[in-house]
């Protein structure tokens, strides 16, 4: 069996943008596509390691700090740097993915495709629905991610 | 030069944000002040006028890390207030909730955050390279530990599931046997660990703590237990408050808890393990040894083989309990609100953690308060490092600095918890 071509959305159901990963992976998995595994991520970061480890192709959908343009996609490509810690901050609470990442690669366990798309956040309120602009994002990303899959 | 501030603006491999300030004057340490400065979160305020039924899940959300622990010890509480006792197998699923805390907080601690200061590494990450086994196997231990949380718990982060009373439910024997070949593998792991870590070296570092934790009948502590001392202190939970007080420190959000009677103590692995390494049973007892842990040990930078050998007993109770299983016939006891007070301590993963409930006849919760083991070890974390900086005053400041990071995280202080608490700040003079 080969190696699977995975998405996985990251975030909060219950705070507003940081649900807009998940958002993302409930329309990528409606659609069926074929060859595709499409999973939500609500938990510890850490547990990711095996996700990335078993991967062929895998695309990581997460909420992304608010910056100047609330909804603005960032596709980054951790296989060639680190995530850039004003997009994907550091927290002093838990290991969170840019930590997961730099911990697969110096295990040498890194995918041999990876993307992550970033979507500018406007706000985290508790109980919140996406923003106008994030929701406004996701449909875009959607479109993204499976011409990354499909094309390649 | 005759003074010097040495600071430590952001304490890393801890959770949550605090520093730490050294006042030297003359090549003394003078001053070390812990401080934390997580906002103030005011839980024991706004839990008044809530439901009593509501402590656990409300109180949980104090910490990511040790969520069972503030649910047990509300529970307890609680249930305590109300005058209901829960025993048989429900009391044997808290137990094996525990567990899986105890594997899951242990693990992230010794392997991700603690190891690689015995190894000179900044970080795990930077560690993983050359380390990468155990590295590997220390991820397996935690997400063997997440599996259990997420089963008896509901999810593994911020679980739901434990109610006064009991459970909302309660697993099936055949849940809990599909985890036993995960816990199998997980108790080969922490072996491996253990040995692992027993090959650190340690500084040479002696400290005449008075240890606190609790004392059970027959078990390793976990939910039950009188709060006992090396030094004498024999208390039920009832009478927490009149041995042990909280003093406000100007530098910090958090309070620092101290003996009425003899001030500084250590709650903890280390002190669980010196006041009940009887309770651990002969085997678990002589891999101690062999990892260069005795009973009495007092050295703080060993507390990582303490952490090691309740990994692997906490694996093993685990399967225990999974053999001894017999689903309960009601997944909770019925619960009557009276009104009444209520107290509880119950061994969370960094040591004691203290709550009492004043309840009205309604159900509503009067007063709450809460003492996290953080807290409760401050003013000893500081000692430690007024120890080490002493020791290693004449060393270069980066490796003075590396020496009391040190001494901090080997107390695995959890400073969200402890908020109403790491930079560090050597002010020499």
């Amino acid at each position: 069996m080969t190696a699977p071509r995975r998405v996985i959305g990251l975030g909060n159901p219950d705070r507003g943008d940081d649900a807009v990963g998940l958002h993302v992976a409930r329309r990528l998995a409606a659609r069926g596509l074929e060859g595709v595994e499409v999973r939500e991520a609500t938990g510890d970061a850490l547990a990711l390691l095996e996700d990335l480890a078993s991967a062929a192709h895998l695309v990581l959908v997460d909420a992304a700090a608010p910056l100047a343009a609330p909804g603005r996609i960032h596709r980054l490509d951790p296989l060639s740097r680190p995530l850039p810690r004003e997009i994907v901050p550091a927290s002093t609470h838990a290991f969170g993915l840019a930590e997961v990442i730099e911990l697969a690669r110096a295990l040498g366990q890194l995918p041999a495709r990876l993307s992550v798309y970033a979507i500018e956040a406007a706000e985290f309120g508790a109980g919140a629905p996406l923003s106008a602009p994030v929701a406004a994002a996701v449909e875009r990303v959607v479109e993204r991610i499976a011409a990354e899959l499909v094309g390649g | 030069m005759a003074t010097k501030t040495i600071r430590l603006e952001y304490l890393t491999r801890v959770e949550g944000e605090g520093s730490l300030v050294l006042d030297v004057r003359e090549g003394n340490v003078e001053n070390v002040r812990l401080s934390i400065f997580e906002p103030p979160r005011f839980f024991e305020a706004f839990l008044r006028g809530r439901a009593a039924s509501e402590a656990p899940d409300l109180t949980a959300r104090i910490c990511g890390i040790c969520p069972v622990a503030y649910q047990m010890s509300a529970v307890h509480a609680v249930e305590a207030a109300f005058g209901i006792e829960v025993g048989g197998q429900l009391r044997a699923l808290r137990r094996l909730l525990y567990c899986a805390e105890w594997i899951e907080s242990h693990a992230l601690h010794i392997v991700m955050l603690h190891a690689p200061d015995f190894l000179g590494f900044p970080d795990a990450i930077a560690m993983a390279g050359a380390h990468g086994e155990a590295v590997r196997r220390g991820l397996a231990l935690k997400k063997a530990g997440n599996a259990l949380l997420k089963l008896l718990g509901g999810r593994e982060v911020h679980p739901v599931n434990v109610r006064v009373g009991g459970f909302y439910r309660v697993p099936t024997q055949a849940e809990l046997a599909a985890l036993q070949p995960a816990l199998a593998e997980a108790r080969e792991n922490a072996v491996a660990v253990a040995r692992w870590v027993g090959g650190f070296s340690f500084p040479d570092v002696g400290r005449d703590y008075e240890f606190v934790a609790l004392r059970h009948a027959d078990e390793y502590p976990m939910n039950e237990g009188r709060i006992v001392s090396n030094r004498g202190l024999d208390i039920a939970a009832a009478e927490f408050e009149a041995a042990f007080e909280e003093r406000q420190v100007a530098y910090s959000t958090a309070l620092q808890s101290v003996l009425r009677a003899r001030g500084h103590y250590l709650v903890g692995p280390l002190a669980r393990f010196n006041l009940n390494h009887d309770r651990l049973g002969g085997e678990l007892l002589a891999f101690a040894a062999e990892l260069g842990l005795r009973p009495g040990c007092g050295n703080p930078f060993r507390s990582i083989l303490a952490r090691a050998v309740e990994v692997t007993y906490a694996i093993e109770e685990a399967l225990r309990i999974i053999d001894a299983y017999v689903p309960p016939r009601e997944p909770s006891v019925r619960a009557e609100a009276r009104a009444g007070t209520g107290m509880a301590c119950t061994e969370a993963p960094r040591g004691i953690l203290y709550h009492r409930y004043g309840i009205e006849a309604d159900g509503s919760i009067a007063e709450a308060r809460i003492v996290p083991p953080t807290s409760q070890n401050q003013a000893t974390i500081e000692d430690d490092v007024r120890l080490v900086a002493t020791q290693g005053i004449h060393l270069p400041e980066e490796e003075l600095r590396e020496q009391c990071e040190r001494a901090i995280r080997n107390h695995d202080p959890c400073i969200s918890c402890a908020t109403h608490f790491l930079r560090l700040e050597v002010r020499r003079r």
